[in-house]
């Protein structure tokens, strides 16, 4: 198997490894980098707990090569909290109990983070498709659901009032 | 038996000892003030920050220094002998330590079988034949998780294929048989029976009305999004054996891998981490940790084993798989009087359930419901397929969401057979509030109930006469809407130690309360949470009964060296076990402060009363010591002749089960071209006894409504003739998604548990147990008068037109 050099940023910092190109960029974040806060649930693309962000965009790391990311901007779980302070989505999942095992939470969050971004007043339909990529066995949705319509107002009213 | 008597005497004295029915109210209950936090707070999650910031610790996050990976060779065949197994290629890769086969575990002391929970064997490794699609065949032990997967496709195994048999009906004849190992060659495991045969024969022989029906409660999977994994970690000098298992019961686990094993159970520690959902899947032993356990014995290093999605559908421990047949008789008053139930348990290739050992069809028997029925007879037979092995709860507690499904169904099959609105059918044949403590025909006694309030209350909350009149108007245009309702009783709580243990081991569970001298606490319990949130709901507990902070008391489980000695989480028992045995430990904890108080106040005990969160001297409340201050004085200012410290176990022998409750309606809408089911609406009335978190209860109410759901409409385990299963990955497994899962209505009505410490019942199964029958009825409510009297679970598309085009209204 060959071996590549990889070079990306992850949350901010630019890291280089030596990886066999059919490292799975899920497998690279969690063992090479030790960021253990992306979570494997399926294997196949189906349930999302592996979400993070590459350049921005929502990515089930369990199907992409780290030799894909080469160059790319990831961020994971780990970068959305800034300075201790937590993110209103993270706010938003605490207060309205969105969340119970915790293990589909990070790509959960992660897409979350994505879906606001691009639709930062999202109707309650549009958040349930937006997040219809990443299942959660516990909680039923509706209070992540209530969680992200939390986040976005915070979001909302902290730009408004800058 | 002293001891035992005087413990008894001990805690009847701490309980507030009622046992008559405590009236129904709606509002929670709340004593302390938002600052302590105790029962009835909206208290936000002690757990959640570390969860929310990627910093949770789930088995796949341990990583040990040396270690190494394990992955298992799975069988092709549903049955097969095995001739030969080849794993020279295997062992020649760089990087591959060693290759675990049946024969070697033979070899360690016969550890190629293993008890199951039921009394049963189970193959850890074969020697000569498979029984089951994707068994494991062998295992390999290598240097990274990728090697040990290249591995196992080094490894041939000459297999020589054997009729399966997928089919219980089928497997009953005797034609092909699972379990060759057995002395008796058969597969028929059990027979098993409850309630009065003579008396139900003689209420049918009687009876103005009988109703029959057929149904198959199929086979599904919890899935829940982390699988099982082990990371077993062997000290050849201390001989000592260290494992991080997603493990339910962490205690039981020990005890069971000291057994099998021979290790010494002191020599054991078994660290339950985090874990990412559990719903039953995580309280069997697979063979894949027994394998693991052996091959860091073998190898004297850490060796880490995550089952991957397809591993997990395709080999973990099933759920349901019950063949039901049956019959429910109604006097000429259409009053109910009798129920006759078979069924045919598909048990796979192993009896493996998840039951308490007495009973092989758990608590199935609780299927005369909420109705006051003259008789009852129930029989179920176990049987052996070339299936996976299994039997847990998705969910449930011990098979009674299958009991619920029946006996709801054919109240609502009755209700329209007699012509009758199904709610007001239900409202006279309930067993009304004055009848508790009811002894039901099987032998229950129910411990508190008022079902016509919870359903009254449901009607309410969706206008249920309004919408029966668009129901009508729907009907007279050709459009298909359905109503559908669901009045369940549970029964939670295992339980009282006369009829309930696990492989002997009594159905306890534990607490042990340390307060420290600065007025902070740490509480250790015998469960293990795997999402329920026990790190704030139990914390809750203490802080009602001892008034400290709930945020300064630290929860730990899940460390068999740390935690007291108890049976784990699964079967809604938590509440009604260790949350009981929390209040109960934090009496003892009281009832020493009291003495330190009036010590300290230099008063007599008797002139103490407690408020809140301190004792004061009757009359005059400016005399008073707080419990922190009472806890300080246990470490400098004790008493002279008492012991310092202030600290308690408690073991918590449930005097009965609990029996929460609840009504639900569920609206659905039918597209009479695709067949495809919509729930419109879905009002869910609950009544758990106390409330200990009202936001808490809440999430757990949601999530077992669409896990109550997925099997009603989406979720199926499905075999081809020769045992192959075809749902094993999520794309073929369908898990409801946000856009699936309805906007859940809730609604509550608070019957305390009379013997229950604080009153509690347990809560997070009772929506995954009442919500299939509430889908199922409305579902038939909208075809009844097309013809259509049953469709079995889960109600696809096709399924339900399929009946349509029976019917002639779709083509």
């Amino acid at each position: 198997m060959s071996e590549h050099e990889v070079t990306l940023t992850i949350n901010g910092e630019s890291v280089t490894r030596s990886v066999e190109a059919r490292t799975l960029l899920v497998h690279f974040i969690r063992e090479d980098l030790s960021l253990t806060g992306t979570h494997i649930g399926c294997d196949t693309t189906s349930c999302g707990a592996c979400t993070v962000l590459v350049c921005g965009k929502p990515v089930k790391s369990c199907t992409m090569f780290a030799v894909q990311a080469d160059g790319a901007e990831v961020e994971t779980i780990e970068s959305v909290a800034v300075g201790g302070a937590l993110h209103p989505l993270q706010e938003g999942f605490w207060e309205k109990h969105g969340l119970q095992c915790g293990y589909c939470t990070p790509g959960m969050i992660m897409t979350a983070k994505n879906f606001l971004a691009n639709n930062p007043n999202p109707t309650e339909d549009e958040i349930r498709r937006g997040i219809s990529g990443n299942l959660c066995r516990c909680t039923g949705y509706n209070k992540i659901v209530e969680a992200i319509q939390y986040a976005a107002e915070k979001i909302q009213a902290d730009a408004g009032g800058e | 038996m002293a001891q035992l008597d005087d413990r008894t005497e001990h805690h009847s004295e701490l309980a507030d000892g009622v046992s008559a029915q405590v009236p129904t109210t709606d509002e929670v209950q709340i004593k302390t003030p938002e600052s302590i936090g105790g029962m009835g707070h909206r208290k936000k999650r002690k757990e959640d920050p570390r969860f929310l910031q990627g910093k949770g610790n789930y088995v796949d996050d341990v990583k040990l220094p040396g270690m190494l990976y394990m992955d298992i060779v799975r069988s092709p065949y549903a049955h097969a002998k095995i001739n030969k197994i080849d794993a020279s290629a295997a062992l020649e890769m760089d990087g591959v330590l060693a290759v675990i086969t049946g024969e070697d575990l033979k070899a360690a002391g016969d550890l190629h079988w293993m008890p199951t929970l039921m009394s049963d064997t189970q193959m850890v490794l074969p020697i000569d034949k498979v029984v089951y699609y994707a068994q494991e065949v062998c295992a390999v032990v290598a240097t990274s998780r990728y090697i040990a997967a290249d591995a196992i496709e080094q490894v041939f195994v000459d297999y020589e294929p054997l009729d399966p048999v997928v089919d219980p009906f089928e497997a009953m004849k005797d034609e092909v048989i699972v379990r060759d190992d057995k002395e008796q060659k058969t597969n028929h495991i059990w027979h098993w029976e409850a309630g009065d045969k003579a008396a139900t024969d003689a209420v049918f022989n009687d009876a103005g009305t009988v109703v029959k029906e057929k149904f198959y409660i199929p086979r599904i999977h919890v899935a829940s999004i982390e699988t099982c994994g082990m990371v077993a970690n062997y000290d050849k000098v201390r001989e000592h054996m260290q494992i991080y298992m997603t493990s339910q019961a962490p205690h039981a686990h020990r005890t069971v891998f000291a057994l099998v094993s021979g290790l010494p159970e002191h020599k054991i520690q078994i660290i339950s981490p985090d874990i990412g959902g559990g719903f039953g899947g995580k309280v069997p032993v697979y063979p894949g940790y027994v394998i693991c356990a052996v091959a860091s014995l073998v190898t004297g290093k850490p060796v880490k084993w995550i089952e991957d999605r397809s591993e997990n559908l395709q080999a973990d421990s099933f759920a349901r798989d019950y063949h039901i047949e049956a019959e429910m008789a109604a006097d000429k008053d259409g009053k109910i009087t009798g129920l006759r139930v078979k069924t045919l348990s598909d048990c796979g290739a192993a009896d493996a359930a998840a039951n308490p050992s007495k009973f092989p069809a758990g608590l199935y028997s609780i299927c005369t419901g909420s109705y006051d029925l003259k008789a009852a007879h129930v029989e179920v037979d176990g049987v052996y397929t070339t299936k996976p092995p299994g039997g847990v709860a998705y969910r449930c507690s011990f098979r009674v969401t299958e009991a619920v499904h029946m006996v709801e169904r054919m109240a609502d099959i009755m209700a329209h057979e007699l012509g009758e609105d199904p709610a007001d059918y239900r409202l006279r044949n309930f067993i009304r509030p004055d009848q508790f403590p009811y002894t039901s025909p099987t032998g229950w006694e129910y411990d508190s109930g008022n079902y016509e309030a919870a359903l009254n209350k449901a009607m309410g909350m969706l206008d249920y006469r309004a919408l029966r009149k668009e129901q009508a108007e729907k009907r007279a245009k050709g459009e298909l809407m359905g109503i559908g309702i669901s009045s369940f009783t549970e029964v939670v709580g295992a339980g009282p130690s006369k009829d309930y243990d696990i492989l002997g081991i009594k159905m306890f569970d534990s607490a042990e309360i340390r307060i420290h001298p600065t007025g902070k606490a740490m509480a250790r319990f015998g469960t293990k949470s795997q999402g329920q949130g026990h790190e704030t709901t139990y914390a809750q507990i203490v802080a009602e009964e001892l008034g400290l902070p709930a945020d300064d008391i630290e929860v730990e489980e899940g460390d068999t060296d740390t935690a007291p000695y108890g049976l784990g989480t699964y079967a809604s028992r938590s509440t009604p076990t260790a949350g009981a045995a929390a209040a109960m430990a934090a009496r003892k904890i009281k009832a020493k402060a009291k003495k330190i108080a009036a010590h300290l106040l230099e008063v007599g005990d008797d002139d103490l009363e407690w408020n809140v969160d301190r004792f004061q001297v009757k009359g005059s409340p400016d005399q008073a010591k707080t419990i922190q201050e009472i806890a300080f004085a246990a470490y400098t200012n004790h008493p002279q002749g008492m012991e310092a410290g202030l600290e308690a176990v408690d073991y918590y022998d449930p005097p009965n089960l609990t029996f929460p409750f609840g009504s639900y309606i569920c609206v659905v809408d039918i597209d009479k071209g695709t067949g495809e089911v919509k729930v419109r609406r879905f009002v869910a009335i609950d009544d758990c006894g106390h409330i200990i978190n009202p936001l808490i209860v809440e999430g757990q109410i949601h999530g077992g409504l669409t896990m109550g759901l997925a099997p009603s409409l989406y979720e199926e385990i499905v075999y081809d003739e020769h045992g192959q299963n075809l749902t094993g990955t999520l794309a073929d497994y369908l898990l409801p998604t946000a856009v699936e899962s309805p906007k859940w209505e809730l609604g509550k009505t608070i019957t305390p548990s009379p013997h229950h410490p604080i009153g509690a019942k347990g809560v997070g199964e009772s929506p995954t147990v009442g919500a299939p029958p509430a889908i199922a009825n409305a579902v038939v409510d909208a075809l009844w008068h097309l013809g259509v009297r049953n469709i079995d679970i889960p109600i696809t598309p096709p399924k339900v037109w399929k009946a349509l085009r029976d019917a002639g209204v779709t083509d």
